[in-house]
């Protein structure tokens, strides 16, 4: 018998403000509807951080975000976990934090975890609010499907060379570095801006993140008539929005 | 002279937009008043004492029972009853009337400037969570604008809840505070300590933060609910009275303690203004019972996680059909993603009907937290399919505009 799959969505008491936590319950219901058996862990930021395959950090204001980093930091858990090859989904101020630098509520510049070579200051502009489409680089991820979300920050994400984007962006700000990219991937941590659940709205992302955790697992497929309803409406709305903008 | 002007201007579009039947014309006039003279508001307010409410949740309510509570002195009570809470909707509602006494619901993110307007004598906080983030951003900017206006603001009485800790954070450099155990059901937005970016760690009898100390002060009256729902207030003094209300749900027995220490700061008694407030059938439609056609529903408002979190609880010993309705209008902010952290699952069993402009993303939410339903673009309809097969009155949810779709739809 198979041990269970562990998916932990990490700090929720922290980092749980943009609904994200939404991810690890669509992770969960994907593999259980294909047999598998899954441990979801709520993972608060009071107790140690549980040994999971797979880690789900999501959005939170800026002071708790500044708290979440350093209580990941002290814990050590999610490094070495991944050195030992789990999977990271890191959404909003989660992105920023497993990356190397990110700014506090004062603009001020604080560690992050380090997992992605990525680096988050400020804009000097206003916040990056509304719908996105992003384009995924297939080298990265191999093909995926548009994805849709939505984001809501106040953040600048510049990565370093060899560190790929998640993709690029048809509509909305993504990364705001100007190169119109959006996210970073390395290895099996995946990072991005996209709310919405952002798994919620892309079941084929989901399932590229459940692959590798269950060790590259070719997925049957599932019965995805609500997600995909509402993909398509989500896509029409802003490609038929960002066209019209486009006219003279 | 100029603000004569802009206030006469502010009635007469009002007069004519509601003539026109366009709306409830408090915010066209508002906005054309201001245009005339920016400080109108401040204008208007002198010489009258004015509340203002403010929150999350439960400001509309609050509203509407303070300004019963005041109007039982025989007063007359100036309110924005319509729900327009920024300051057009403050203006509209002033220019038309010279009575003494105003309570005005203020937008939370409003507070400052309307503070600052209309030197209110009384705020009230009622509570702070997750609402409209694509607006409103961080619930800690918001407690944090609240505690620099109210620092600069020493002649103002608030009225705050005790068991928020990001109220408490908003109302801790007023010189003035009269503390409520109101209670808060919805905790998820308060863990980090807005003082110290610590933990705050609640308790059965109250919270605190382990690194720098800041903890729930003692409040002066509190709120206690029996097992069968029924309540009553406590006060540090150690007077007690009931809470009655015809208005249904815990969370409404607190915002009538709220309003009923605010009626005292005011100068009206406490336990004669709870007696008042019994007599509040309903607030904006809150709760109604309407018809559509041979089908009755009761129409209930939920904007964020907090409000849906206390309505699923109120309907969970129910089994009438249900419909959920979910819009991402400007009024409601343009992101669903919320929905994730309702618990929707308490709704397992149910007779569901998913509906609003957003169904497909209240569906998927359905669909992954194992809520068997169908959906139904149009919300009349979904009302009507929700009631096939059964006699019961049709309960539905809706947020904010959603709500306001059915309830002005055509009965």
């Amino acid at each position: 018998m198979m041990a269970p799959l562990r998916i932990a969505v990490v700090y929720p008491d922290l980092l749980g403000t943009y609904g994200d936590g939404g991810n690890g319950l669509v992770l969960a219901r994907r593999a259980e509807w294909r047999g598998h058996d899954v441990t979801l862990l709520q993972a608060a930021s009071d107790r140690p951080l549980p040994e999971a395959d797979l880690y789900c950090l999501g959005g939170g204001e800026d002071g708790p975000q500044v708290r979440a980093a350093r209580t990941l930091i002290d814990d050590g858990t999610l490094v070495r976990r991944v050195a030992e090859g789990a999977a990271v989904l890191a959404v909003c101020a989660g992105f920023q934090i497993v990356g190397r630098s990110f700014p506090g509520a004062a603009g001020d510049s604080h560690d992050g975890v380090g997992l992605l070579d990525v680096d988050t200051v400020k804009p000097t502009g206003p916040r990056a609010v509304g719908e996105v489409l992003v384009e995924v680089d297939p080298d990265v991820l191999g093909p995926l499907p548009t994805l849709t979300g939505f984001e809501n920050h106040g953040g600048v994400t510049s990565r370093s060379e060899g560190t790929a984007a998640l993709g690029q962006v048809v509509a909305g700000v993504g990364n705001g570095v100007g190169d119109g990219s959006e996210g970073a991937v390395q290895g099996r941590i995946v990072g991005t801006y996209l709310h919405g659940p952002v798994l919620a709205r892309n079941p084929a992302l989901a399932d590229r993140l459940l692959s590798w955790a269950l060790g590259d697992l070719v997925l049957a497929p599932l019965d995805d008539t609500e997600p995909e309803n509402l993909r398509e409406e989500r896509l029409a709305t802003v490609g038929g929005k960002r066209r019209r903008r486009r006219r003279p | 002279m100029r603000a004569q002007l802009a206030g006469a201007t502010t009635r007469v579009v009002n007069a004519t937009s509601r003539r026109l039947g366009r709306g409830q014309g408090t915010v066209a006039g508002g906005r054309a008043g201001l245009r005339l003279d920016p400080r109108l508001l401040e204008h208007l307010s002198r010489g009258r004492q004015v509340a203002l409410v403010t929150g999350t949740n439960g400001k509309t309510t609050t509203t509407r029972l303070l300004t019963v509570a005041l109007g039982a002195t025989g007063d007359a009570v100036v309110s924005n009853e319509t729900g327009s809470n920024m300051p057009p909707g403050h203006v509209a509602a002033l220019a038309g009337t010279r009575a003494r006494r105003a309570v005005l619901e203020t937008d939370e993110v409003y507070l400052p400037r309307v503070l600052t307007a209309t030197a209110a004598a009384t705020v009230l906080l009622l509570n702070l969570s997750r609402d409209q983030l694509d607006r409103t951003n961080e619930v800690r900017m918001i407690a944090g604008s609240w505690r620099a206006a109210l620092a600069a603001a020493p002649h103002t009485h608030v009225v705050a809840n005790a068991d928020d800790p990001l109220v408490v954070w908003g109302a801790g450099a007023a010189r003035d505070v009269h503390w409520v155990g109101a209670g808060l059901r919805w905790q998820h937005d308060a863990v980090g300590c807005p003082s110290c970016e610590g933990r705050i760690a609640f308790t059965e009898v109250g919270w605190s933060c382990a690194q720098c100390g800041f903890a729930r002060p003692d409040p002066e009256a509190t709120l206690v609910v029996a097992p069968d729902g029924t309540a009553h207030a406590e006060w540090a003094d150690g007077r007690t009275a009931p809470v009655r209300l015809a208005l249904p749900g815990r969370f409404n027995r607190s915002n009538a303690l709220m309003a009923a220490v605010a009626a005292e700061v005011s100068g009206v008694d406490a336990l004669d203004a709870l007696d008042a407030m019994e007599a509040v059938q309903e607030v904006a439609g809150r709760f109604t019972v309407r018809s559509f056609g041979a089908v009755r529903a009761r129409l209930m408002l939920a904007k964020n996680p907090a409000g849906w979190d206390e309505l699923l609880d109120l309907v969970a010993d129910s089994d009438a059909p249900l419909v959920v309705s979910i819009n991402a209008r400007i009024a409601d902010g343009a992101d669903p993603s919320w929905l994730w952290d309702v618990p929707y699952e308490r709704l397992t069993g149910r007779a569901v009907v998913a509906t609003g402009d957003r169904f497909r993303d209240l569906s998927v939410r359905l669909h992954y937290g194992g809520v068997r339903h169908t959906t139904e673009a149009d919300p009349v309809l979904a009302v009507s399919s929700a009631a096939e097969g059964s006699d019961d009155v049709v309960d539905v949810i809706g947020n904010y505009t959603a709500f306001h779709d059915l309830f002005g739809a055509p009965q």
